[in-house]
């Protein structure tokens, strides 16, 4: 399992296309989540599908889906920029919902606010048509293990 | 809920048609995640997730991604706040947390239970479990807010002003 993630992590390095970090995981097919950079920027991406409205009436995104997108782009910026030999795991996470969700594609970007040897600190925010106006943000830890340390 | 009223009775079954035809097949997220509805009471609900190989975020171990288990707590968690609600009204989840205690066991089925504990006349206040069999094997829990009476159940629509 660990051979396979290293893999997937330095094709998507060495190709510069982040695209490599979802592409193995099936919930991310399922969910239409992926990871891109723009402007030398790693965003995570939500491709709009009718799968993930939670209510019909508004239309709006159910809310499981960008605590999703959200969890995923923090891994994917972890996968990114640090070095680890297996999946972060998560320990927990905090999603603030600020906006309803439209049926459109969404954005993400994550951001490690600490790296510690056993522990990783991120917060991610998500928008869809304007940045300044994020839909939903989110806190998170993940365990980690440094590449150096063996995975025990 | 009390069963004296032979009305009210009747009133809140017709609620609890409703709201399980509303959770399973007019959510199209839940749908599409497959949750069932399983078990609604005065202020809480217990939801069913088969284990289905496209919702899994580790291809080496079969674990569901954490997604999905937020999702489902999302949803329980919202049909806790419902069911505790003197009349219906929209709702929307104004945070959500979950600890994640142990990965969800492949081909197992997961089980969530939430129960809304404290209505205000503007918040609601709930929490749950996600879990294997009974809830001696935990697999997640889960804490959060609900605003009452959103406008068209937008999110946070009075906050924003929108």
């Amino acid at each position: 399992m660990s051979d396979d993630i290293v893999r997937y992590v330095r094709q998507a390095r060495d190709a510069g296309d982040p695209g490599a970090l979802a592409a193995p995981i099936p919930y991310a097919r399922f969910m239409g989540i992926g990871a891109r950079l723009v402007d030398g920027e790693l965003l995570g991406t939500m491709t709009f599908g009718e799968q993930l409205v939670g209510n019909t009436a508004l239309p709006a995104l159910h809310g499981g889906t960008l605590g999703a997108l959200l969890e995923s782009t923090a891994i994917f910026q972890i996968l990114w920029e640090a070095q680890t030999v297996v999946l972060p795991k998560t320990i927990n996470l905090t999603v603030e919902y600020l906006r309803s969700g439209k049926p459109v594609d969404t954005w993400a970007k994550g951001t490690i606010t600490r790296l510690g040897r056993r522990v990783a600190n991120v917060r991610a925010e998500a928008w869809q048509e304007d940045r300044g106006r994020p839909i939903a943000i989110a806190s998170a830890h993940f365990l980690i293990v440094p590449v150096e340390e063996p995975a025990t | 809920m009390s069963d004296s009223d032979p009305n009210d009775r009747a009133a809140v079954v017709t609620r609890l048609a409703e709201l399980n035809r509303t959770f399973s097949q007019v959510v199209p997220h839940n749908r599409a995640l497959g949750l069932e509805m399983v078990e609604l009471t005065d202020s809480a609900a217990r939801v069913r997730l088969p284990w289905r190989a496209d919702l899994v975020g580790n291809p080496a171990t079969g674990v569901l991604h954490g997604g999905v288990i937020t999702a489902l707590m999302d949803a329980c968690c919202g049909a806790a706040v419902f069911m505790a609600l003197p009349r219906p009204r929209p709702i929307a989840t104004l945070d959500l947390r979950i600890d994640y205690l142990m990965p969800a066991a492949p081909h197992e089925v997961v089980l969530a239970r939430a129960e809304c504990y404290k209505v205000t006349r503007n918040v609601a206040f709930v929490r749950g479990v996600a879990y294997h069999d009974d809830e001696s094997r935990l697999i997640a829990s889960a804490a959060g807010a609900f605003m009452l009476g959103t406008k068209r159940g937008s999110r946070r629509s009075e906050a924003a002003g929108e």
